[in-house]
Parts: C-alpha cells; structure tokens; sequence
C-alpha cells in the first residue's frame, strides 16, 4: 500500500462526511429555510427575508415558549446542582454501602426517558398517584400535578431533577476525588473550620466541574423534547411548551417549515453562546497546580 | 463521619431515605404492572395485589408487532455501534498520529459537531431524508449516527499515549498502518472504546426522540416507541398494562447495570469529566 500523503484525508473521510452530511449541511439548509415560507408540500419556497424572525419574536405564543423553556432551564439546572453537590460531598465515602447508593441514584440515567415519563406520569396521576397518596400523609389535598398550568411546568422540573440528580453527583464526586488530599491536611493542620473549608477550598477546586455542569445542564435542558411529548404535550393551555416541542410542533403538525426553523436558528443562537462562554471560561481557568 | 453513634443512625436514616427516593418509583412499577385495572384505581393504593396478573406482560408485548420492535432496535443500536467503530478509529488514529494540511480544520469540523445536539438539526435531516426516499427506513435512524464526534475525541486522547517507539518498531518488522491499528491501537484502547460502547448503545437504545421524528409505520419503529403507543391501547390509560411494558424495556437495562454498574458509571462519569 503506497497511498502516501492521501492516507490521512482517507482515513478521516468518512467520519467528516458522516458531519457534513448529516450536522452541517442541515445547520446550512435550516439557516436557509428560516427565510423561506414553505408548508412542504408546495414546491415553492418563497422568499420572506427576516418575516418569520419578526412574526416569531411578536407571537405571544412563542414568547410563552421562551419563557417556559427559560424557567426550566434554569430552575433544573439550579437545582439538580445544588442538590447534587451537597449528596456528593456526603457520598463521597469508601464502601459498599455507599456504592450502592451511589448506583441507586444513577440508575434513572441510563433509562429511557420514555419508561421515565411514563412513570412519573402514573406517579403523578392526580386521583390514584403515589405523589398524593404521599402528600396526603401529610394532610396535603391531592394536586392536579400535570393538568393544572400552575404546577405542571413544575412537574417536569421534579422528573428532570430525579434523572439528573445521580449524574451530577458522580461527576462531583469525581471531581471531589481529584482535589489533592495534603491541600485538606494542611487545612486541617491550620485549625480551619468545615464551612470555611468547603468555601475557600473545596469550592473553587471544584470550580471547573461546576462551570462543565452548568453548561452542559443548560444545553440540555434548553433541548428538553421527550417528557413533555409524552407527559404533557406541551399543555396544559402552552404551560410546558419548550423551543423543541415548538419547533416539532409547528413543522410535523402544522408544516410551517420556514417559521419551525426560525425557532430552530434561534436555539441554535442561545446554545452557540453558552458554547463560547464555556470555552471562553475554560480557556481562561485558574491552573493551580 | 464522626464515632458519635447518634450521627451514625441519623446517616443511616439519611441514606435509606435517598435510596427509597430513587427506588420506590421502580418498586411502584413493578407492583402495578402485576395488578388489575381496577386494583389500579384504588385509593389509598396497595402495595401488594391480591394475584400477580403475568397476562399483563403478554397484553403488553402482544398489543403491538413487539418482537418488531425489539428486533429494530437491536439493528439500530449494534448498527450504529458497528458504523462508528469503523468511522471514529480511522479518523481518531489519522487525527493523533499524522500530521497533514487541514487537520486542525477537520479536527475543528468534528467539535463542532460535537457541540451539535440532534434535537437541533432533526427537521433539515427529516426533509434531506424525505428527499432521498429514506424516511421511516432504519437507515434514517442509523446513517445520522454512522459516526461520533465524542468517539473521535475519547479515542484521539488514548491513541495519543501509545508510545511513538512501539510504532517505529512495528514499522520496521513492515507491519502495515491497518495492522498497526488492529494489533496496537486498538488493543492499547480497548477500555476506552469499551466505555465509549456502553455509552453509544445504551444511548441509542433508550432513544426516543429520533426515532418518533423519522418514522411513521411499525416496519421501522422501536421499542421506546412501541412502548409509548401502549398509552393508546383501549382509550383510557391502563397503567397496569402500560407498567408492564415499560417494565419490558426497563429490567433488560437494569439487569445490566447491576452487573456491570462500575464500567457503565465510569462510562458516564468519563464523559463528563475528561
């Protein structure tokens, strides 16, 4: 075999076809068609310039979208860190006993979203769901979780906090592991007290997992699609619609191709900058070692 | 934690607590795929039903074409494991062992894609496959997938650490470049292709959201999609039919993960942190 200077290009050929045919090109053709009114079928596309970006960023609808995807997004993420991080600090323990905790909270993560949902959705049924049946212990009347607009984006929140929560916590933990010990016994040898510790050292080791989290969570989160189409359906009256509901919405239920991929463009934009800000802040992290 | 026994107990309790959080709702599937649709409506619920009913399980797996299902996706997610593995271990060797015009270019193409999530991009793939005649084909489903940047990237990383001499000396014993793949690369990566493997079909799997966009008839749908056209069995919601077939889906993976539970954390955890 003499393929000489050709062999790498040969090598790298069909991973970067793969990408262009099927991420890169279509992020072109999206771009394309947001400034086209296209139902589909008709095969015209016409021209409309930036009509569908002005008709989306005036319709009530959408702007609910944005909203509803903006608050899950950031109580989700919120959340799921904060919780993760305290059950790491306490997790991070030798031991069957805490092996197996940390298994069991994983677990969520590697099913499938649809067998998650439905679940929560049984779990969540207002009339014969363990939740109430749970809150009723409490003298707690039964709550319409996914079917009144008040509490049903927070359903989905409670689902995505379950399923992420084992996640995070490992992720910390790993971190928590990589933080040099003799940084803890000097700490120590100082007299230091916990909560101090955990502020001004624990903290900021952990700081780059932190920033990897917040951003890949809000990424995520930002994409939600599978617990809304099965448990909610965007609804009740648009309370848990998200921009990845809308898009599939408006394009496989109302063909409007052009006005779904100015929604889709839009995401495109809002994960584009929380994918430079995490490069930016990772390129300018404090090395201290 | 500190000898006191009083935090000892107060631990306990606390994690107790956390693994009943996590594991009742799956205790609470398994108990209500057993019982009858009226034993479903009862309120307070009870726990243990009086007969386990295992028809609800063949309810389930024959109110739809289910061995269909299961054998798509089996296809597609070994499919695309197979793809990939002859995509990114190429590409990732070509990429940490050469050094050619552009492959910073090609390299910055691959994390751009990295960064692309599918959720994204799925209606111009969506019309791009109608125009190809390949919707609501298992192509639709695989081909998207035919390669991983996140493969490329792992697998570049461990290609990176085998020492340049092991190389040199496999040159001159006239090894050629495809055995230096086979015999050295590979073999010196396994764990990390295994770790990628684990993530690739568990996530291709469980994938629903794929598979709902490029399919339409159950020639070509999976199992996350038969399962959740169960809800649409006999009108009103039979959570104890519905249970049993996410009961279906759910133990296989379960059943794996307890066995290999560390490999498959790691392959998570690895993601994540590298």
């Amino acid at each position: 075999m003499s393929l000489g200077k050709a062999r790498p290009y040969i090598m790298i050929f069909p991973a970067i076809l793969v990408f262009t045919l099927f991420f890169l090109y279509p992020i072109g053709y999206m771009i394309y068609l947001s400034f086209h009114d296209w139902n589909f079928i008709s095969p015209d596309k016409n021209y409309v310039g930036f009509e569908n970006f002005a008709v989306l960023l005036k319709d009530a609808k959408f702007m609910q979208v944005l909203q509803n995807t903006f608050i899950y997004s950031a109580l989700t993420v919120s959340l799921t860190i904060s919780i993760s991080l305290m059950l790491a600090l306490w997790l991070n323990r030798k031991g069957t006993m805490y092996g197996f905790v940390q298994g069991a909270i994983f677990s969520p993560h590697i099913i499938s979203l649809v067998s998650i949902s439905m679940l929560w959705m049984w779990l969540m049924d207002t009339d014969y769901g363990l939740l109430n049946w749970f809150l009723n212990l409490f003298g707690i009347t039964n709550v319409p979780w996914l079917t009144d607009p008040k509490t049903s984006l927070l359903s989905l929140i409670i689902v995505a906090v379950w399923k992420g929560i084992g996640y995070y916590t490992l992720i910390f933990i790993a971190g928590l592991q990589s933080i040099p010990q003799d940084i803890y016994e000097a700490a120590a040898l100082d007299d230091t007290s916990k909560v101090r510790t955990f502020l001004k050292l624990t903290l900021p080791m952990l700081s780059p997992t932190l920033f990897f989290l917040t951003i890949i969570g809000l990424i995520g989160s930002f994409q939600v699609f599978e617990t809304i189409a099965i448990m909610t359906g965007g609804g009740p009256i648009n309370s848990t619609n998200t921009i990845v509901y809308y898009i599939y919405e408006n394009g496989f239920r109302f063909f409007k191709i052009g006005y779904a991929s100015t929604a889709g463009v839009l995401l495109l934009g809002i994960i584009g900058v929380f994918t430079i800000l995490y490069f930016r802040l990772l390129s300018r992290k404090v090395h201290y070692q | 934690m500190k000898k006191n026994p009083l935090w000892k107990i107060l631990n306990g309790i606390g994690l107790l607590l956390l693994i009943t959080i996590f594991a009742l709702p799956f205790v609470w599937m398994i108990s209500t795929s057993f019982k009858t649709l009226g034993e479903t409506m009862v309120f307070p619920p009870k726990w243990i039903p009086n007969n386990l009913l295992w028809e609800n399980f063949s309810k389930a797996w024959n109110s739809g074409p289910f061995l269909k299902y299961f054998l798509n996706s089996t296809i597609v997610a070994l499919g695309i494991l197979v793809l990939q593995f002859a995509t990114i271990i190429p590409a990732a060797y070509a990429f940490a062992r050469y050094k050619f015009k552009g492959s910073n270019f090609f390299f910055g193409v691959t994390m751009v894609t990295l960064m692309i999530p599918t959720q994204l991009i799925f209606l111009p793939v969506y019309l791009q496959m109608s125009a190809w005649g390949l919707l609501d084909s298992l192509w639709a489903l695989i081909l998207p997938f035919a390669s991983s940047a996140f493969g490329i990237f792992l697998l570049r990383q461990s290609f990176k650490q085998v020492p340049e001499e092991l190389l040199e000396a496999a040159r001159l014993d006239q090894a050629s470049e495809w055995q230096i793949i086979m015999k050295i690369m590979v073999p010196m990566a396994k764990p990390v292709l295994i770790t990628f493997a684990m993530f690739s079909f568990i996530a291709h799997w469980n994938d629903y959201f794929w598979p709902l966009v490029m399919t339409t008839t159950d020639a070509s749908r999976t199992l996350p999609l038969g399962i959740s056209k169960l809800r649409e069995v006999d009108g009103g919601v039979a959570w104890n039919i519905l249970m049993a077939g996410n009961l279906i889906l759910v133990v296989p993976i379960l059943f794996v993960f307890f066995f290999a539970q560390r490999q498959i954390i790691r392959a998570f955890v690895y993601t994540g942190v590298k």
